[in-house]
């Protein structure tokens, strides 16, 4: 499979702040990609080398097979970006930066922006100053998705926008799926990630922890089983894969891997199981399971890294 | 909850913010008067060369109206303070102005302020809060400003007087800037328009004293600065002046506060019509979003500067009338003449209006810097807008709008000037002259350029440039300082044009030194990161 992005031990440092500490990240042409952290792992340094506006301090990059620092401009021909926080020009309208910036790209599908300003119930003569963060958001979002372009970077797009243009987002970038687009998508919403990506890289004090498919991960996280059983539940405690039993009686709760699945269920209706709660992992689980452990501890090693 | 609750915390808040800044702007007052105040009394012991230094401003136009009257001119005092009276005072204003936009409107554009009304704030505690820090921060300094006059050999009274005059010029401009932040809704026009009022005011005094005698006198009593040099420190301490930046200050903040009531938050008094909603053709480029930025305040200063032109060629063509008295004639004589006198005239004012020329390239060249660190360049630089042609279309702009300016000074002043001796030559000389000054400013705005690609947290390096190198004109031979340390300065090498030789040579070294600056700035931009904050 062609890769779109392909960047391999990334580091990036801020004075004495270590924002990226060997960073991977591929991105294969036509999917959608997430790219998952909480504030202040690097993600948005990331991308701002992946843009040519940050230089690395080391590793190597590759953006539609060009070298993002040196052939950023040419590149640049080729993708859209929207930022996390998008800040419009005082006196400009939204409609003026939409169109602006898209024949900044070098194009704007007209059709497809009128479409979009509908969609989004975006009111287009407004001075930028006027507008409410959402729809700042709006302005940067459809200037990109309207521009004609085989690559979008999306820094945590949907960011103060209401849950009803969240689902205006996330049909637009189903459809941005089927025309073959490429979309390296940043964010901190898990919800959405599940949504809409086909793989995803979780990234952590500026290193890839994790990078998959969902079901790829799922795989490697628990499924939390509540039963009544007909008996004691024997045995059950000394199964490999079972974690956190708690036995109230006949009732059962317990979380077990995902891959260790099979055989705890075996001792279950061997048991006699009389009703049965499953619940499959969720990103949010195996998100928090990768940052639990430090959020404590993560304090000022990233603070700077991000949203500076 | 009351209007004003609150507004201790925020004045407490505004002085943690500030309290750097403050303190080296006001000292920097303090040691420029102080130090002009020793100068003066070491330079001139006795009466008869204070007479004699005294007369010969009062008898020169072009220094009248750049920085007034000596009305006592035995008084050690007026002698050591001619300079810094109007002059300094404006300068007084534009820290006031600068100060109480930055706790206002500025504070409101950011969204900050929003934070802190959510508490429980008052609806006047910020105005409220923002006038107690400008005018106690202007008090405070005029009266260390006073006590480093009286440390300097200066008399008590008049060095009161002195200071109070300063800081009624900061608090009177205090209260413009408050109703000015309540009328526009960004920090950037409010600034402007304040900057504006203080111009003009600073145009009435000049013209009120430079044709007192001819029943305009009255001019200096619209303006906040005539007050204060009415006041007339070391030369008979006019206290009761005093009353009228007072009275001025009441009024004005009353009305301030009235517009307060009268509009939303974040919004201003002038309301946001909504616009076109699609591009022009124009705005499709780098260039075009730089000229869509800078074309309303380009031709509100070239409006400016064509006003200061023709204010300035009307005076200049009557200099030589308002010295009767046979001594003048006399010094005038000397001097080189009527034609020598005006052309001296014209060079100062011209000068003046370079400096200021100068000031507009920087502030192009810093809109860089705030495009970059509000993060309105990265979604820019991620088009396929190269780095080059985004630095270099604001850079244009500084370097196109300075000569703009200047063309546009130089046809007000030559038109009136040649209109009135009726000869067609003086407008081309008048408007060369203008024309020379060009290059300097080119240099200032490369320094600020070099600081921006080089060292772009170190921005500020243009303002503090053209301030060094303003008061290095202003004081440099006060002071006695060495030929070497004046030519430091860009300004030093041009031409004393109308009047002075015209060479070519200082002028092309000075273009060569601008563009080496711009190189530098351009070559450390491309390789560092965006946004650098």
């Amino acid at each position: 499979m062609e890769t779109t992005i392909n960047a391999s031990g990334l580091q990036k440092s801020f004075g004495r702040t270590r924002a990226l500490d060997g960073l991977d990240l591929t991105v294969n042409r036509g999917e959608v990609h997430g790219f998952l952290g909480p504030n202040g792992s690097g993600k948005t340094t990331t991308i701002r080398i992946l843009l040519g506006l940050l230089r690395a301090d080391g590793g190597s990059a590759t953006l539609l097979g060009g070298d993002p620092w040196r052939d950023a401009t040419t590149l640049h021909r080729r993708l859209a970006y929207v930022p996390g926080d998008v800040t419009l020009w005082p006196n400009l309208t939204g409609g003026e930066v939409i169109d602006m910036l898209g024949r900044m790209r070098g194009g704007l599908n007209r059709q497809r922006r009128n479409e979009l300003l509908e969609r989004f119930d975006l009111d287009p003569k407004k001075k930028g100053r006027a507008y409410s963060k959402g729809n700042k958001q709006k302005v940067g979002l459809v200037a990109a998705l309207a521009s004609d372009v085989e690559l979008l970077i999306l820094d945590e797009p949907t960011s103060g926008l209401d849950p009803l243009m969240e689902e205006v987002f996330q049909q637009c970038i189903e459809e941005e799926r089927e025309r073959g687009r490429t979309v390296l998508l940043s964010s901190h919403i898990l919800a959405e990630v599940e949504a809409l990506c086909d793989r995803v890289t979780i990234i952590r004090l500026g290193r890839a922890v994790e990078t998959g498919t969902l079901a790829e991960m799922r795989h490697l996280t628990r499924t939390s089983i509540t039963a009544d059983l007909a008996g004691p539940p024997d045995g059950l405690s000394t199964l490999a894969g079972v974690h956190d039993l708690r036995v109230d009686g006949s009732r059962v709760r317990c979380e077990v891997d995902t891959d260790k699945l099979d055989a705890a269920l075996r001792q279950l209706t061997s048991v006699g199981v009389r009703s049965l709660v499953s619940q499959p992992p969720t990103l949010e689980e195996l998100f928090l399971r990768h940052y639990q452990d430090d959020l404590t501890g993560r304090g000022n090693h990233v603070r700077a890294a991000v949203s500076s | 909850m009351t209007g004003l609750a609150g507004t201790g915390s925020l004045v407490r808040l505004a002085l943690r913010r500030d309290r750097v800044m403050l303190a080296v702007w006001i000292l920097i007052f303090i040691v420029t008067a102080a130090g002009s105040a020793s100068a003066t009394v070491g330079l001139y012991g006795t009466p008869e060369s204070r007479m004699q230094a005294a007369a010969s401003i009062n008898n020169s136009p072009s220094l009248v109206a750049l920085y007034g009257l000596i009305y006592d001119e035995s008084s050690v005092g007026a002698l050591s303070m001619i300079k810094l009276g109007a002059f300094g005072g404006a300068l007084v204003a534009v820290f006031a102005i600068l100060l109480m936009i930055r706790h206002t409107r500025a504070e409101e554009e950011a969204g900050r302020l929003e934070l802190v009304g959510s508490a429980v704030v008052g609806r006047h505690a910020p105005l409220a809060a923002a006038l107690i820090v400008t005018a106690g921060a202007n008090l405070a300094l005029g009266l260390l400003t006073a006590l480093g006059l009286i440390g300097s050999g200066l008399p008590a009274s008049g060095s009161f007087a002195f200071g109070l005059a300063w800081a009624s010029v900061g608090i009177a401009f205090a209260a413009v800037a408050a109703v000015v932040a309540q009328v526009t809704e960004s920090a950037r026009a409010a600034t402007g328009m304040a900057m504006a009022v203080l111009g003009v005011a600073y145009v009435f005094r000049a013209v009120g004293d430079t044709a007192a005698d001819r029943g305009a006198g009255w001019l200096r009593w619209l303006s906040p600065i005539g007050w204060g040099q009415q006041v007339r420190p070391y030369q008979g301490d006019r206290w009761w002046v005093l009353l009228l930046p007072a009275a001025f200050f009441v009024v004005v903040t009353a009305a301030a506060y009235a517009l307060v009531e009268r509009r939303d938050h974040g919004a201003g008094l002038l309301p946001d019509r909504p616009g076109p909603a699609t591009a022009g053709r124009s705005l499709g480029g780098p260039f075009g979003l730089a000229w869509r930025l800078h074309r309303g305040a380009l031709f509100g200063w070239a409006a400016g500067f064509v006003l200061l032109g023709l204010v300035f060629g009307n005076v200049a063509s009557n200099v030589g009338d308002f010295l009767d008295s046979p001594g003048a004639r006399d010094l005038i004589q000397k001097l080189g003449g009527v034609q020598g006198l005006t052309d001296a005239f014209m060079s100062t004012e011209l000068g003046m209006i370079g400096v200021i020329a100068s000031a507009y390239g920087v502030q192009v060249v810093m809109r860089l810097r705030s495009e970059e660190s509000e993060l309105r360049a990265e979604p820019v630089l991620a088009t396929r807008v190269g780095r080059l042609s985004w630095a270099w279309s604001h850079l244009a702009i500084a370097l196109l709008g300075t000569t703009i300016l200047l063309i546009g000074a130089g046809l007000g002043a030559g038109l009136t000037y040649a209109a009135q001796t009726g000869h067609n030559g003086d407008f081309w000389r008048v408007l060369t002259a203008a024309l020379v000054r060009l290059p300097a400013a080119w240099v200032i705005a490369g320094i600020a350029m070099a600081a921006f690609g080089l060292a772009p947290r170190a921005v500020i390096a243009g303002w503090a440039a053209l301030v060094a190198f303003l008061l290095l004109g202003e004081f440099g031979p006060l002071f006695e300082l060495d030929q070497w340390v004046m030519n430091v300065s860009p300004y030093a090498h041009v031409p004393r044009l109308p009047g002075g030789d015209l060479s070519a040579t200082p002028l092309v070294w000075l273009a060569a030194v601008a563009a080496v600056l711009i190189a530098a700035g351009l070559t450390g931009f491309r390789r560092r990161d965006i946004p650098v904050t």
